[in-house]
């Protein structure tokens, strides 16, 4: 750690594994209701337990974001954070709205537009705080230097928070509504976050390959550039069947299929940089969280994407399982793991110990990983059972949903693997110190092949 | 590519670029907004009751369990096409009493089968709902969902 700042990161970083652990086990739950749906039926239903568990993992994601862009910003920008009180504020806003959110959702008071259910103050808050960030790192950003990763990083986050002001946008027009709620879930994950995800995985590159910062930036521009000029048409491909007008079945089939290219280009970019790297960094962790970041990504959002992104598949899937899940491996795969990679590699630096090998955090990689993705089998299946009885047989849902409890059975399974490893990875975080398991000695050049 | 493409030449590209979509993605989206009102949403009258239905709905966080024109929770069915299911598309005073009738044997207590909560509506307020759901279900989606069945 190079400036004393970088330390409110820390404070960032633990509260979004709080969060985190909300999260799934907000998820964990909803998964046990789908298997016995009696369960808490008439204290804690389905919908408020969702909500918790949507809220929860957007805000720790974004917590995630804020601490990762005070911990870079510093050392890419060659200063101190222009305020360590106002970051501080900024945290508190965000945590005490968190938790009033999640209070007022137990006791039934919230919005209904999806993941923007937060009651009116709590938005006010999250306007608020993101305003004190903005003004926070951009005044650090504008009297230092600037390099490629800051610059992709500030457009990315001054464009999210400004896409902000939609959640406060509820036209009583339904099909207006569902258009402009868009502006904020689609082009939150589908472009901004990709900017500040392409800026992080850059930053970590950096750190851990040693190759040179040119070469990292220029592949970011091109990163992002993909990004944006898929992701904005690319909108397109969820006006298809609200009322909008057709023509975004081919606006939106034809963009949202190149959104595919940026997720490639990160997973790629990750590997060469690894291979072209000379560096033999320690913290092996935090490699494996970014390689397996950028990889899972590329399958959850890349593949799961565009499996059911073309309006002659959408017009069946749409609304089925297969979105959901669809959406867990993206989330999972591009933000909660590139976060997690972040947090692997700045923890030990903020906690001041050794980048040693984390061991049990590797394990908790591929917990989690092997279980992200069996959820995603499991309701890929059950979704292509969903579809095929559902839209095409026109069997009634009720009926359908009663055949596919196997499924939600094995997705369940897999959620207890999530949960066990999230909670070894927290624990591998905060408790751990030392090395589980002894390195053998460096071998200096042993023979490479080829050199 | 490392003569052709420069670093700047690269975050150039990217920044001009994207100004460039967004404002096709601009123009596309006023002209949308327009198609919506004037077209795919006109085939009745958003009138204030279906705006309080529009509250009802939302108060009540329904979207976290029903799908509706296809997006929400995957749950429960989907009620963008409930009034045509149900065969009250044209009929208010039919549309408000099924609903009705459903919603107060909520929750069903059925073991082994999801249960949809009990909710506190007043008469105007399920009479503004069932209004809403018909205002929904008489969008023009492109023929989406392809059969009743949601
Ligand atoms: C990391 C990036 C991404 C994340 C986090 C993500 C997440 C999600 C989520 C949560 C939904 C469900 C939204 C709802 O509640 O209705 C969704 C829907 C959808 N996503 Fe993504 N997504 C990502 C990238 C992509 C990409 C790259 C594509 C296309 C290639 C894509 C195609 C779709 C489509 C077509 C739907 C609508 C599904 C339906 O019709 O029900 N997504 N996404
Ligand atoms: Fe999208």
């Amino acid at each position: 750690m190079k400036y004393q700042s970088q330390k409110v990161a820390y404070a960032y970083f633990l509260a979004a594994m709080g969060l985190f652990g909300i999260q799934v086990l907000g998820g964990l739950l909803l998964g046990w209701i789908y298997v016995s749906p009696n369960t808490l039926s008439e204290v804690l239903p389905f919908n408020i337990v969702r909500m918790i568990h949507t809220n929860a993992l957007i805000v720790w994601l974004l917590l995630g974001f804020f601490g990762a862009a005070y911990y870079l910003v510093p050392e890419e920008s060659e200063r101190e954070i222009f305020s360590v009180k106002l970051a501080y504020i900024q945290l508190a806003i965000l945590v005490v709205g968190t938790l009033g959110a999640v209070g007022s959702y137990l006791v039934g008071i919230h919005g209904g537009r999806e993941f923007l259910e937060q009651p009116l103050w709590v938005k006010f808050g999250i306007l608020v705080a993101a305003v004190i960030f903005l003004f926070n790192v951009s005044l650090t950003f504008l009297a230092g230097r600037k390099t490629a990763i800051t610059n992709i990083l500030m457009t990315g986050l001054w464009l999210l928070c400004l896409l902000w002001v939609f959640a406060f946008i509820n036209p009583d027009n339904l099909s207006l509504d569902k258009m402009y709620w868009w502006f904020v879930v689609h082009l939150w994950v589908e472009a901004t976050w990709e900017l500040v995800m392409a800026a992080i995985l850059g930053f970590l590159m950096l750190k851990l390959t040693g190759v040179d910062r040119e070469v990292i930036e220029k592949w970011l521009y091109i990163i992002v550039a993909t990004a944006l000029f898929s992701g904005i048409l690319g909108t397109g491909h969820h006006f298809y069947w609200i009322g909008a007008p057709g023509y975004w079945q081919w606006i939106g089939s034809v963009f949202s299929t190149f959104e595919v290219v940026p997720f490639f280009a990160m997973m790629s970019f990750a590997f060469v940089m690894v291979w072209k790297g000379r560096k033999n960094h320690p913290n092996k962790a935090a490699l494996l969280w970014s390689l397996g970041s950028s990889t899972v990504a590329f399958f959850g959002a890349g593949v799961w994407g565009f499996l059911h992104t073309l309006h002659g598949v959408n017009y069946y899937t749409h609304g089925t399982q297969i979105t959901a899940a669809h959406g867990h491996l993206a989330f999972y795969g591009a933000y909660v793991a590139l976060n997690l990679a972040m947090f692997s590699y700045a923890m030990p630096l903020l906690r001041n110990r050794a980048p040693y090998n984390q061991v049990l955090n590797m394990a908790s990689f591929w917990l989690m990983t092997g279980g992200m993705a069996f959820m995603t089998f499991t309701l890929t299946f059950a979704g292509t059972i969903q579809t095929h009885m559902q839209r095409i047989v026109g069997d009634y849902y009720m009926d359908v949903q009663d055949q596919l409890g196997l499924f939600y059975l094995m997705r369940f399974g897999s959620g207890i693997a999530v949960v066990l490893g999230a909670l070894l990875f927290i624990y591998s975080m905060l408790v751990v110190r030392r090395e589980v398991v002894k390195p053998g000695p460096v071998v200096k050049d042993a023979a490479v092949p080829g050199e | 590519m490392s003569e052709l493409l420069t670093k700047s030449r690269a975050r150039n590209v990217f920044y001009g670029g994207s100004i460039f979509f967004v404002v096709v993605f601009v123009a596309l989206t006023a002209q949308s907004h327009r198609h919506i009102v004037d077209k795919a949403t006109a085939g009745m009258p958003l009138t204030e009751e279906v705006r309080l239905g529009k509250h009802v709905w939302e108060r009540h966080s329904c979207i976290n369990c029903h799908t509706l024109h296809g997006e929400g929770a995957y749950f429960a069915p989907e009620v963008g096409n409930v009034m045509t299911r149900w065969g009250a598309q044209g009929d208010p005073e039919l549309a408000y009493e099924i609903l009705d009738g459903w919603m107060k044997a909520q929750p069903s207590g059925i073991e082994g089968r999801r249960q949809m909560p009990h909710f506190e509506i007043t008469e105007e307020e399920m009479r503004a709902l069932a209004e809403f759901l018909r205002w929904a279900d008489q969008t023009d989606t492109q023929n989406w969902p392809p059969n009743d069945a949601g």
